[in-house]
């Protein structure tokens, strides 16, 4: 094993106190901004995240000669979020990697048929990292899509796993246990059709490992599916009380 | 700038409503929109503020750093501003499109920080010559409705109130040598004096009256504005910096009726805020609530 530090205790419990498949706390809200289209906001542990998506709009420039949809993402991490602090918010290596990988999974989910010529801005800022920022940057982008009322083909949710010395899966990895040099499992997946959008994976565990830890993450990916889809039923109510049309469904 | 655009008749419109001193909202033109604000949110910064008024939305985040001081000034600590427009803002900031914006803002905060009589430099330093403390202060605009200058200001100035710098303490080595002593313990620390910290206030010039925290709508409608930056001392209220942004020309018989109303408003707003942070401030232990963030 490629992890020198130990992510379980003897007792079976993570180093904050999880148990190996527990997630998180999730704190997650829709529509904090006035001027985008569609916003939300997502905590998940130490790790908050803020979405906006603008669009769908005609497309700029050069990009108007292709009949698809363009999917316009930025990844952008404030200079505090971090520990130490950043330099540049975005534009780093990392940032442009995660931009082109939630491109890539945002692409997955959204019909794209029915928005022909037309561009959706979606911009994440990660305002305190603290491990699995891709996977809570993609969580909070699809609560903007819903919010700012965008065809999707179902939720699309990411979680993050790894494994422990002793061979026991983990779900939801912290920065902590980022650091520590243990595998690192990321998947984004369409759970109701247990379609996996994206993956990727670091440092390494024997291939027999790779299918639990997929369904660790999988099984990950369908708790926070439920989670958002609660908070946007409660968002709709919420929106719709004053229009009375909530309580019919 | 987010861009607005509005109809001639819709200028007409604002610019009668600022003549008869009744603005589109309801308020006259010393009146500022409602403001909300809450400290120490963002776990990883020493202090964080964030600041919405009305439709600007701003975070701020203060990081601090040992560094040594500027052989000028040996006793000086160091601040470093550093403004963020994010595109969650506006499309228009994607990328690099908020830079201009953001070195106006750094550039306007800088001049008013400038004097050692508005920020008292010599509490950020350790050992004179050899070792300050650098406080890096990160500001994000999340979303812009209009008044950045007012906003920024009054979240830096609550950020710096929540910074808790860890108390040093320095140990002589042979050779002359100091080394320093960081306290691991997290609740011994020790706070910035913020009570001549600078505000910034926007006067606006809207046909031929001046008006405090322009919405973005009335921005457009502006040909020139002061920005004024206000520091108290002593309970009186000082100019610290003072530039014109905008187009257009001012009058100077104007420029010194726009001065004494930034000032005025200035000296309000310092009292106003001081007086938040301080009910904040002894909010502790089960009085605190939790903090809500962008949960509300």
């Amino acid at each position: 094993m490629a992890s020198n530090f130990e992510l379980l205790s003897e007792q079976g419990l993570r180093l904050d106190g999880r148990r190996p498949h527990e997630l998180r706390h999730i704190k997650c809200k829709l529509g904090v901004f006035e001027q985008p289209d569609g916003s939300a906001y997502m905590e998940q542990g130490n790790t908050k995240v803020l979405a906006a998506v603008y669009g769908p709009h005609q497309a700029k420039g050069k990009k108007t000669e292709s009949n698809d949809v363009i999917i316009n993402c930025q990844y952008s991490q404030a200079t505090f979020s971090t520990a130490e602090r950043k330099n540049r918010p975005r534009g780093d290596r990392k940032s442009l990697e995660f931009k082109m990988y939630l491109q890539q999974a945002l692409s997955a989910a959204i019909k794209s048929e029915l928005y022909p010529r037309s561009q959706i801005d979606i911009y994440v800022e990660v305002l305190q990292a603290d491990g699995a920022n891709y996977a809570v940057a993609l969580n909070a982008a699809t609560l903007a899509l819903i919010d700012a009322g965008i065809c999707l083909n179902e939720f699309i949710v990411a979680c993050t796993a790894s494994l422990s010395k002793s061979n026991i899966p983990l779900t939801d990895i912290s920065h902590f246990e980022e650091v520590s040099g243990g595998p690192k499992l990321t998947v984004a997946a369409l759970p109701t059709a247990e379609k996996i959008a994206f993956l990727e994976m670091s440092e390494r565990f024997h291939i027999d490992h790779l299918e639990t830890v997929i369904e660790t993450a999988m099984a990950g990916c369908r708790e926070i599916r439920d989670i958002l889809e609660a908070a946007v039923k409660e968002h709709l109510l919420h929106m719709g009380s004053a229009a009375d049309w909530a309580r019919v469904c | 700038m987010a861009y607005v655009a509005l109809s001639e008749a819709e200028k007409t419109y604002i610019l009668h409503g600022v003549e008869d001193d009744f603005r589109c909202d309801g308020r006259s033109r010393r009146d500022y929109r409602p403001m909300e604000l809450e400290t120490g949110l963002v776990s990883n910064a020493s202090g964080s503020a964030r600041l919405r008024l009305a439709n600007t939305d701003i975070l701020v985040g203060v990081k601090t750093e040992i560094d040594v001081p500027n052989p000028l000034t040996p006793e000086f600590g160091k601040l470093e501003f550093f403004v963020d427009c994010s595109a969650n803002a506006t499309p228009e900031f994607e990328g690099r499109g908020g830079s201009d914006l953001a070195q106006e803002l750094v550039l306007s905060l800088q001049n008013a920080y400038e004097s050692p009589l508005a920020f008292d430099y010599r509490t950020l330093c350790l050992i004179p010559g050899q070792q300050c403390w650098k406080l890096y202060i990160d500001i994000l605009i999340l979303e812009c409705g209009g008044n950045l200058h007012d906003a920024v200001s009054l979240a830096a100035k609550a950020a710096l109130f929540n910074t808790k710098l860890p108390r040093v303490t320095a140990t002589l080595l042979d050779a002359g040598i100091t080394d320093l002593i960081i306290s691991d313990n997290p609740y011994d620390c020790t706070r910035i004096g913020i009570e001549t910290v600078p505000l910034l206030v926007t006067v606006c010039k809207i046909g031929d009256y001046c008006l405090v925290d322009p919405s973005a709508e009335e921005e457009v409608c502006s040909t020139v504005s002061v920005v004024v930056s206000v520091s108290m001392r002593n309970g009186e209220p000082f100019l610290s910096g003072t530039h014109l942004t905008g187009g257009g020309a001012m009058h100077r018989d104007t420029m010194r009726n726009c001065l004494q109303l930034g000032l005025s408003i200035g000296e309000h707003l310092d009292k106003l805020l001081t007086k938040m942070l301080k009910l904040e401030q002894e909010r502790v232990g089960p009085k605190r609530p939790k903090t809500v963030g962008f949960l509300k």
